[in-house]
């Protein structure tokens, strides 16, 4: 349990008859960037609240750190840096002000280095120029800036961030995906909930998918990828025909349209389905081994798709 | 991992930020001034037209005595803003005290600080003890200053009908300010628990200005005089027997009683709900 960084037993959520989170089993080693997926309503910011200590689970527990949760919250806590659901801040104060009040309320904050802490946060997320401004003037993508800016008041050995980009612009998403880089090379942990899987994809060293409040799946990234069934693609002006040959050598979930056939290859090697293709005289245009986009393996998780525009 | 690093300072830093966040809110400031705005413009009024007799209220009644005395106009503030402006002033700062916070997502964000949810409940309620002793202080203040600049000040006739220096009736009216906050920290608790129900600080507020309005109405029904005592702004009129000559030793012990009784209940309903609640905002 000490080498996890973020880990629960059965944890279970019900509000009234209904289960919002269903006996979760995460387990995030530590140092790992860790991708929590799942559609919307699928249960993860009731998870990560609960993680939090936010709200109380109906059954189960966890650790953080490997501190039991929630009676080690104020041991634990302040080495956790947080973004939960969306910015919130007094519209009133400005963004400096604001994490002046956070770091105040912190009783392992060092009075004397707020400042510097501040405005070292505020610099990482590129909000120096408009700290001063009131938080009620901030765009969408400033808040969430502020946001992160929060969880960076301390350095910290697990953020847990849920969906960090949300509201973003292209160049501060980068920017976000770098920090989290960032962070994670200087030896913290991250759990980071998004349905952005172009982010997962180029972050994340281990992931979990939600669906409707289960934990479907939980490995390592490159895990995932090597489960998922490579299909072999063929673009030909004979789709039946190619469909015939990919189905005798025993490729199976055989696709066709109008200008390419496919399939899974199994243990079939990609060489003997081209050889064969060319002996039974297909036409071939084009011919290529893809391992399914992550977008694919989610579908199949969960049976639906993921908001993938980024 | 060493959790030993982890060093909990006891430092006022966060009652401070508190007390900041309230007084730097413009809404606040405003408010504030509407309540240092009664006692000048009732003096003007008192100034340009001569009052009626004294009605036969419960409490005291010090507008006859203003003409003579700009002394009485904090008195005479104080006892017409008792009424309603006081206790909103109070309401507005219990909403925003939990109910605000949830409302604007901050709660969530001191609550993974971590601000243990008992310390935030008593850093909040600082919060509103301040507001009600600042508030009546503030009327006082700005109706001693209206008062002298248009009646004058002299030596004060006490309700008993002895004369008293102008220092001892400047010592008597500070205590009176005090004794109102005492009463409207009753009223803070209360608010407090209101606000820990809701996630909309408009919510806590009305209802406790509704609670506190219902209180003095009901005050006002003799048929429910066996109720009368328990009733949370009973005793609050109590403080004209401050201006009493000799003051009355126990003359303001139920009034301290009840609020008191009031600050213990409703600060452990508080806690009660809070420690516990699910934080879903």
């Amino acid at each position: 349990m000490n080498d996890l960084a973020v880990a629960s037993q059965g944890l279970t959520k019900r509000f009234g008859s209904q289960v919002a989170v269903d006996a979760v089993d995460l387990a995030v080693p530590r140092g790992a960037v860790y991708g929590f997926l799942g559609p919307n309503g699928s249960g993860k910011t009731t998870t990560i609240r609960m993680l939090l200590g936010l709200i109380r689970p109906t059954a189960g527990g966890h650790h953080l750190l490997g501190a039991a949760m929630p009676d080690h919250a104020a041991d634990v806590l302040p080495h956790v840096g947080a973004l939960v659901e969306g910015p919130g801040f007094h519209p009133y104060l400005s963004g400096r002000d604001n994490l002046r009040r956070l770091d105040a309320a912190d009783r392992t904050a060092e009075a004397r280095t707020s400042g510097t802490r501040i405005a070292a946060a505020l610099e990482r997320v590129g909000l120096s120029a408009a700290a001063g401004k009131r938080y009620r003037l901030y765009s969408l993508g400033m808040k969430q800036r502020l946001a992160i800016a929060a969880a960076l008041l301390q350095p910290r050995r697990l953020l847990v961030l849920d969906e960090p980009t949300n509201g973003l612009d292209p160049q501060g998403t980068r920017e976000v995906r770098t920090l989290v880089g960032e962070l994670a090379a200087e030896g913290a942990t991250v759990l980071l909930s998004t349905h952005l899987l172009a982010e997962v994809e180029q972050i994340c060293t281990h992931v979990g998918v939600m669906h409707k409040g289960r934990l479907v799946a939980q490995e390592p990234l490159a895990q995932l990828r090597a489960d998922a069934e490579p299909r072999a693609r063929v673009l030909t002006d004979q789709p039946a025909d190619a469909a015939r040959v990919l189905r005798t050598l025993g490729l199976t979930e055989i696709a066709e349209s109008a200008s390419e056939a496919s399939g899974q290859l199994g243990a079939v090697a990609p060489e003997k389905v081209v050889a064969s293709l060319v002996h039974d005289g297909v036409a071939v245009r084009g011919f290529s081994v893809e391992a399914p986009s992550l977008e694919d393996v989610f579908v199949r998780l969960t049976g639906r798709g993921f908001d993938v525009s980024g | 991992m060493s959790q030993a690093d982890v060093r909990r300072r006891v430092s006022p830093t966060f009652l401070l930020s508190e007390l900041r966040l309230i007084a730097v809110r413009r809404r606040n400031q405003v408010g504030l001034a509407a309540l240092a705005a009664v006692p000048i413009v009732l003096a003007v009024a008192m100034k340009v037209a001569t009052p009626d007799g004294p009605d036969e209220a419960h409490g005291p009644d010090f507008f006859s005595q203003i003409l003579g005395n700009g002394f009485f106009v904090a008195l005479a503030a104080l006892g017409v803003e008792l009424t309603l402006f006081l206790p909103i002033a109070v309401a507005m700062l219990a909403g925003d005290a939990v109910a605000g916070e949830a409302n604007q997502g901050t709660l969530r964000y001191l609550l993974t600080v971590p601000v243990e949810r008992t310390r935030l409940l008593a850093i909040k309620y600082a919060g509103l003890v301040m507001g009600a002793f600042v508030a009546p202080l503030t009327v006082a203040a700005s109706g001693l200053i209206v008062g002298f600049l248009l009646f004058g000040a002299g030596d004060v006739t006490t309700l008993s009908g002895t004369q008293i220096g102008l220092g001892e009736a400047l010592l008597r009216l500070l205590l009176v300010c005090l004794y109102l906050g005492v009463c409207l920290s009753a009223l803070g608790a209360l608010g407090l628990f209101l606000s820990t129900l809701t996630e909309q600080p408009m919510g806590a507020t009305i209802a406790l200005t509704m609670l506190t309005v219902t209180s003095f109405v009901l005050g006002q029904i003799p048929q429910l005089d066996w109720l009368h005592p328990y009733l949370l702004t009973w005793h609050w009129t109590d403080f004209g027997e401050l201006l009493r000559d000799p003051v009355s030793p126990g003359a303001l012990t139920p009034g301290l009683l009840s609020a008191g009784a009031y600050i213990v209940v409703f600060l452990s309903a508080a806690w009660a709900r809070f420690a516990g609640r699910d934080v879903t905002s």
